[in-house]
């Protein structure tokens, strides 16, 4: 299996923006999709880096993707994401309107936040040109293992959502803004403070949600250490990594060694958990009653 | 053209209800997984849907079937029998969300209308246009995210009809594009058909304070004498920090009677009513009031004030995204 | 064209049962009045057999009825569409409680009511199993019924005993007994 690293979710300052992306040159990975994913008004802060992260990676031996946005609304957005496409690298779409702007017949890759749930839509994406799936966090084994097959029988990689927080939602309305009393027009930045997401808690004081920006997401780290055997034999191709503050080059040794037989069960997780207070982890969407579970021992929140 | 008044039916009585209140257009769907409110008791099986498409049209309404969650991988063959029998039923329209459904109504059913649910998110004109051409949809149902000069901005680059929720429960996140349900819960609008399922809701009056817990998650807890909100997720109580309160939306719901006027400006063709999971007084309620407003309006008459405030959640109205500042 | 509806004002006040007469109707043998509870809801079951089919995987779950201004409870068992009734002093247990005044129940009955509505006021509280309260108004919403019509239909020892019990709390409360657009045949 290949591990693929998906977009920054979160709002960096650019130098951070760009040290991160220096360093993942020498993780051990072997794809990168970068780009704003969630809000078109943090991309002027980091684009003029993108060109030489994307060449930094590419001489690294990387193949290297940019991602659309995944809510585009505005006219802005939308010319924004119809020029993705001069920039000479794979696109991957998370809105399908970034497809419409791709020629037809062009190849490109469809990210997590596209509604990949059945076979005839993994079909009808790879009759309009896509190579590689990674399928929605939300999907069972039973799915992901038909539709990796299906993906096998038309030559389509899929991939799944393997750790990092997820996605859960995205909306027209900024929580951040909304939270420091600012609409989204206004917003001052205010989720730049947060750059692994706010911790949501519920009234029993439960660490549940990760707020960011106009995205939701969980609080717990995804983590596929107790499902890598079944995804394996599903013929799942890829695990995507998301994007961390501190330690991902870490996560992806753990996960590269994982992968490679040489750390056992549970110590990728016993690590992933160790790595900092108040991360929680979970694989429940895969096989568990609700997304939230978690194969593992949880610490204490 | 009176703007047509799209309105929900979960039973063949509410069904009928809504027609004799006056409802141009009638939404509802099978009783199963292939719809977005599969709720206990809800919706219509085979031969209801069809009894109520006849009764609809001897009336002079219409009714489009929504069948507008995302096809299981491996089990596609439900929803395709439900496109299927949608069409042999008579059905107007059927309301999709899924590409591959969309491809197989596409390809199997030219005679029936294909609309585009709103659990496709589809938010402006380029894809929208792009759903057209591909697979020839007439109608979208427009986001929960979106102002009226947005609204407007799209129908002036597209032919395609648009209709949007003016009317009843608020998602504030991007519909079809959401599994905060299943992370608490395990079961999501797009594969199961449920938000916030009852299934897993427990309520517990203590001390006079009702607490409102989802999936073992405690989201609401209310005084004495407040309204009761039901703990959908997104409209839960939360805290960050101190700050303690509804950091994504408060418990409203959306009522957007006095924008009708600026709607139809803005090139809208229908107005949705949110609701299948409400009963038939409801609808007929509901109903007769937009009915009523829409009938004025091409009168040339001044809208009739609204008077469905009790009939919401938590007794709150907002106007959602409709209005820039909601963002 | 539209056609008369059901009356239905979201913002009346909803009628209590009055004290005096619950404490009377408390004092009521309760076995007597349940059996011809149960024989009126096999009544209901036969004229409408989609209302328990709508149930689906709640046809077995046991309904309890609190009608808050009343001195007992309902105990309602669909059965699988031989339902049985009982009356009972105390809270009574069920998988699932619907409580609210005796007027809220009937008219959320009739459709004079919306149940989310009447729940959002807290006019109507429910506990235990959500699913199985909300499949059960669901079901009672479409199957359209008409209490004093289905009363009207019986025969026998029960309608008698029925037809007080409701001629009189129609006269004392003003609650919905029968479905609004016919209320003119009281």
């Amino acid at each position: 299996m290949e591990l693929t690293v998906a977009p920054s979710q979160f709002f960096w300052a650019a130098e951070e923006w760009e040290r991160f992306y220096q360093d993942l040159a020498t993780a051990p990975v072997e794809r990168v999709v970068l780009g704003e994913l969630v809000c078109s008004k943090r991309l002027p802060f980091y684009q003029d880096w993108i060109p030489a992260a994307v060449e930094t990676l590419q001489s690294a031996g990387k193949e290297v993707l940019l991602t659309s946005l995944a809510l585009i609304t505005l006219k802005r957005e939308r010319k924004q994401n119809a020029q993705l496409a001069d920039m000479g690298v794979e696109i991957e779409i998370n809105d399908l309107t970034a497809l419409s702007y791709l020629p037809e017949g062009a190849r490109f890759s469809v990210g997590p936040l596209i509604n990949t749930y059945n076979e005839s839509t993994l079909r009808w994406l790879a009759s309009r040109g896509a190579a590689r799936i990674c399928l929605p966090p939300e999907l069972p084994l039973d799915s992901v293992t038909a539709l990796a097959k299906a993906g096998s029988e038309c030559g389509v990689a899929v991939e799944v959502w393997g750790h990092g927080r997820i996605p859960l939602a995205i909306s027209g309305r900024c929580y951040h803004a909304r939270l420091h009393g600012r609409t989204k027009d206004n917003c001052q930045f205010a989720c730049e403070d947060d750059p692994d997401g706010l911790e949501v808690r519920t009234l029993e004081g439960k660490p549940f949600l990760s707020m960011n920006g106009v995205q939701t997401l969980s609080d717990s780290y995804a983590c596929a250490d107790y499902q890598i055997e079944d995804l394996k034999a599903a013929g799942v191709s890829a695990l995507r990594l998301s994007p961390q503050s501190k330690g991902f080059g870490e996560i992806c040794t753990l996960y590269r060694q994982r992968l490679q037989g040489t750390l056992p069960v549970g110590t990728l997780s016993a690590k992933a958990i160790a790595q900092g207070e108040g991360i929680r982890l979970s694989d429940g969407f895969l096989k568990g009653e609700t997304g939230v579970s978690w194969s593992g021992s949880q610490p204490a929140a | 053209m009176v703007m047509e008044i799209v309105c929900p039916a979960g039973t063949p009585a509410a069904l009928r209800a809504a027609v004799k209140a006056g409802a141009h257009t009638v939404y509802c769907g099978f009783n199963d997984e292939t719809n977005a409110r599969n709720f206990p008791g809800l919706n219509f099986d085979r031969a209801e849907m069809a009894e109520g498409v006849a009764f609809a049209h001897s009336h002079g309404s219409k009714v489009l079937v929504a069948i507008n969650t995302f096809p299981r991988a491996g089990a596609e063959d439900i929803w395709h029998r439900a496109v299927d029998d949608a069409s042999a039923a008579g059905a107007d329209a059927v309301i999709l969300a899924d590409l591959g459904l969309l491809a197989y109504a596409a390809e199997n059913h030219t005679g029936i209308r294909r609309h585009l649910s709103v659990q496709a998110a589809a938010a402006n004109a380029d894809v929208i246009n792009f759903y057209a051409e591909t697979f020839g949809v007439k109608r979208v149902v427009l986001p929960r995210v979106l102002s009226v000069p947005e609204i407007a901005a799209i129908n002036a680059e597209t032919e395609v009809e648009t209709e949007v929720f003016v009317f009843g429960g608020l998602c504030v996140m991007a519909e079809g594009r959401c599994s905060l349900s299943s992370y608490a819960t395990g079961l999501s609008p797009n594969m199961n058909g449920v938000c916030s399922p009852a299934s897993h809701v427990e309520y517990q009056e203590e001390g006079g304070e009702l607490d409102a817990r989802l999936g073992g998650y405690t989201i609401h807890r209310v005084g004495k004498d407040e309204p009761a909100p039901y703990p959908t997720l997104c409209k839960g109580c939360f805290s960050v920090d101190s700050k303690k309160g509804h950091l994504f939306e408060d418990p409203v719901s959306l009522n957007a009677e006095q924008l009708i006027p600026q709607l139809q400006k803005a090139g809208v063709t229908a107005l949705k009513i949110e609701g299948r999971q409400r009963s038939r007084s409801y609808v007929a309620q509901v109903v007769r009031n937009f009915r009523a407003a829409v009938d004025a309006l091409e009168a040339g008459q001044p809208l009739p004030v609204g008077m469905l405030a009790r009939l919401s959640e938590g007794q709150q109205m907002t106007t959602g995204a409709y209005k820039k500042t909601w963002r | 064209m539209t056609e008369p509806q059901p009356e239905f004002r979201p913002d009346a006040e909803i009628p209590r049962f009055p004290r005096l007469a619950a404490r009377l109707l408390g004092r009521m043998p309760l076995l007597p009045l349940s059996l011809t509870l149960t024989a009126y809801a096999r009544r209901i079951a036969k004229s409408h057999p989609g209302l328990f089919r709508r149930l689906g995987e709640h046809d077995h779950a046991e309904f309890v009825l609190d009608p808050t201004d009343l001195p007992f409870v309902i105990c309602l068992a669909p059965n699988g569409g031989e339902p049985k009734v009982r009356l009972q002093r105390g809270r009574g247990n069920g998988t699932a409680r619907i409580a609210g005044p005796l007027a809220a129940l009937l008219g959320l009955v009739h459709g004079a009511f919306d149940g989310d509505a009447l729940f959002f006021s807290r006019d109507l509280v429910i506990e235990g199993d959500t699913a199985a309260a909300l499949a059960l108004r669901n079901a009672v919403d479409d199957a359209e019924l008409d209490l004093a019509e289905e009363l009207s239909q019986m025969s026998g020892p029960w309608k008698a005993h029925i037809a007080r019990a409701l001629a009189f709390a129609q006269r004392r409360t003003g609650v919905h007994l029968t479905r609004p657009e016919e209320i003119h045949l009281w």
